[in-house]
């Protein structure tokens, strides 16, 4: 990711020369100090975290129900997470639709806008915040309620569509449709990569412009040969943090199907599916091993994006 | 921002009168964009029967019988469920700044074995889906007798297990000149002082826009407080919002409009007031 390789070198380069001058006394002090800042998050590494990281595997490998002593079953809850049961496979595939078409779409908007609003125009900041306003809401309950109002049957949506004279459905509740609205509503929150991307543009040095007009290159190859090549980092991180973002969504889906991942599962999400299985049928031995692959999924799709990175992300003259 | 010098981007570029057109285009997918937030807004101030037959933003008539309605249509007034989220609130905003600062200072600036494994376990923290944990907290937390308290919610912000902060702090910490801390170890402050009298104050952007972005993300998480939450005594907004849902039969909606506006308030608020922090802090986070 752009930041992480950005983190380390400064500390790591010029530690090693001050520490070889520095008494040992002094540096079993410092080391003192720091875990002691360090105790809470310490603390929360092991409670909050990796605790709960290890139970949970154990529990995935066990039938419990809170109330009676946790029985090891072995991989059942593995073998049937993907063998029979079917309301699992549909979350993971909705889930799946949802990313693999919002995320990019998202992603296109936010890169498009940012385009439109780099450089030299005036109310660029006021425009900035207009766009971005919808991701700071956009996973509130009071959003999700407000979407499934403006796609309801007598929504706004139909209401503006009947000034055309077209007859809309109730799109929430259509089983066809439902997806397509969460699909909306997180499009809807390109603000936020907009100006990680509006960023990224303004880092590009001007001086690569104004030599490729000299060449005479138009603005579409400007775009292509510049513009892209050295925006790829901050696609590349956008994309990343999206991907892990919308595959956890839960509120949205809960709210605009009230809980129930209707109509006919078309909006179950994987995270409400694990819901309703860990603290409505509280069979949380399932839960936990669902979980498990969720974390498998997404550290696989960090793997894999981090690879492909390899082809098509440019980071300049490093290497 | 924005230097004259450099050409005009590619877009419209051929045309002559292409500034007015891409205002013109801005602003009018703007108010696309925002058209449900205002419609929501206006029809939270008309009569019921006029909501869904007028998709115009003026209302013919204006009432404010919604927010009243709304007001008191649950178990308590709506003002107790908005005290309860400012409480979850307030707690989380500060246990964020102070675990999270404590730990980015010694992430920052101090020397200790294991650094590297320790930095690389926070990071990945930051990726870590909440619903991997979510599991076993509940049974621990519901073995604590913690459910319906709100410790669930703010203990693992006073054990800073939101790295995502910590980290945009290390970031900051990182562009403040070290001889600042040096001139004051000379004048013999220890690393405690160095923190609270020579970092932590330089800090403060880092220290807004942690204390803006925890505020919105935690007045707005809904499945914690949904897990946790499960007696109306103890209910925030999100979660109150959401039984208007369930007891909702189709003519509930103004009022259910009216408190999701009051829902929304606080964080417009503090986006209003805090825009400068709030995109300072994406930009750096994903950028630095």
């Amino acid at each position: 990711m752009a930041d992480s390789v950005a983190v380390k070198p400064r500390d790591a380069v010029t530690e090693p020369a001050r520490g070889g001058h520095r008494s040992t006394k002094r540096s079993r002090r410092e080391a003192r100090a720091a875990y002691l800042f360090l105790a809470p998050w310490f603390a929360g590494l092991l409670v909050i975290t990796i605790g709960p990281i290890v139970a949970s595997l154990y529990l995935s490998f066990t039938d419990y129900s809170l109330l009676e002593e946790a029985q090891w079953i072995g991989w059942d809850n593995y073998v049937r997470m993907f063998t029979e049961d079917p309301r699992f496979l549909n979350s993971l595939w909705v889930t799946t639709v949802y990313v693999v078409v919002s995320v990019p779409m998202q992603l296109a908007f936010a890169l498009a806008l940012a385009l439109v609003l780099d450089r030299g125009l005036r109310g660029l900041s006021f425009y900035r915040s207009i766009f971005y306003l919808p991701s700071l809401l956009g996973g509130s309950v009071a959003i999700a309620i407000l979407w499934r109002k403006v796609f309801g049957a007598d929504g706004l949506v139909n209401a503006v569509l009947a000034v055309f004279g077209i007859q809309g459905t109730g799109w929430v509740a259509h089983p066809d449709y439902a997806l397509g609205t969460l699909i909306l509503l997180h499009v809807w929150t390109f603000g936020a990569p907009m100006i990680i991307f509006l960023a990224g543009l303004r880092q590009i040095p001007s001086s690569y412009y104004e030599a490729a007009a000299v060449d005479g290159a138009g603005p579409l190859r400007q775009f292509r040969s510049i513009t892209l090549p050295l925006l790829t980092p901050i696609i590349f991180f956008n994309l990343v943090l999206e991907l892990i973002k919308s595959f956890q969504s839960f509120t949205q889906s809960f709210i605009v199907s009230n809980g129930s991942g209707g109509p006919a599962d078309s909006t179950l999400f994987y995270t409400l599916y694990l819901y309703l299985q860990g603290f409505r049928d509280y069979d949380m031995g399932y839960a936990a091993a669902m979980a498990w692959v969720l974390m498998l999924i997404i550290a696989g799709l960090t793997g894999v994006n981090f690879l492909a990175s390899k082809y098509w992300v440019f980071y300049g003259d490093t290497k | 921002m924005a230097t004259p010098s450099r050409p005009i981007p590619f877009l419209f570029r051929p045309f002559r009168g292409g500034r007015i057109v891409r205002h013109a285009l801005l602003i009018g997918f703007g108010l696309v964009m925002l058209y449900p937030l205002l419609w929501m807004i206006s029809s939270s101030f008309k009569p019921e029967d006029l909501i869904f037959r007028q998709p115009g933003l003026w209302p013919s008539e204006v009432t404010l019988e919604n927010y009243t309605d709304g007001w008191t249509a649950l178990k308590h007034p709506f003002g107790y469920y908005l005290w309860n989220s400012a409480v979850v609130t307030g707690l989380s905003v500060i246990a964020n700044l102070v675990a999270c600062s404590l730990a980015a200072y010694a992430f920052a600036r101090l020397e200790f074995p294991l650094k590297k494994l320790w930095f690389t376990l926070m990071l990945g923290g930051i990726m870590l889906p909440y619903h991997v944990t979510i599991v076993p907290q509940y049974i621990m937390f519901s073995k604590l007798d913690l459910i319906n308290t709100i410790w669930p919610l703010v203990m693992p912000k006073v054990l800073a297990t939101d790295a995502f902060f910590i980290f945009l702090m290390v970031q900051f910490i990182r562009t403040l000149p070290r001889e600042l801390d040096e001139a004051a170890e000379i004048d013999g402050a220890g690393y405690w002082r160095i923190f609270i009298r020579v970092v932590m104050p330089l800090c403060l952007p880092a220290l807004a826009t942690t204390a803006i972005f925890t505020f919105i993300w935690t007045w707005n998480d809904f499945l914690s407080q949904l897990l946790y939450l499960n007696n109306p005594d103890n209910f925030t907004v999100p979660v109150a919002l959401r039984t208007f849902l369930d007891a909702s039969s189709d003519s509930s909606w103004g009022p259910m409009f009216a408190m999701s506006i009051i829902a929304l308030g606080p964080i417009f608020g503090f986006f209003l007031a805090g825009q400068k922090y709030l995109i300072r802090g994406i930009s750096t986070t994903g950028l630095k």
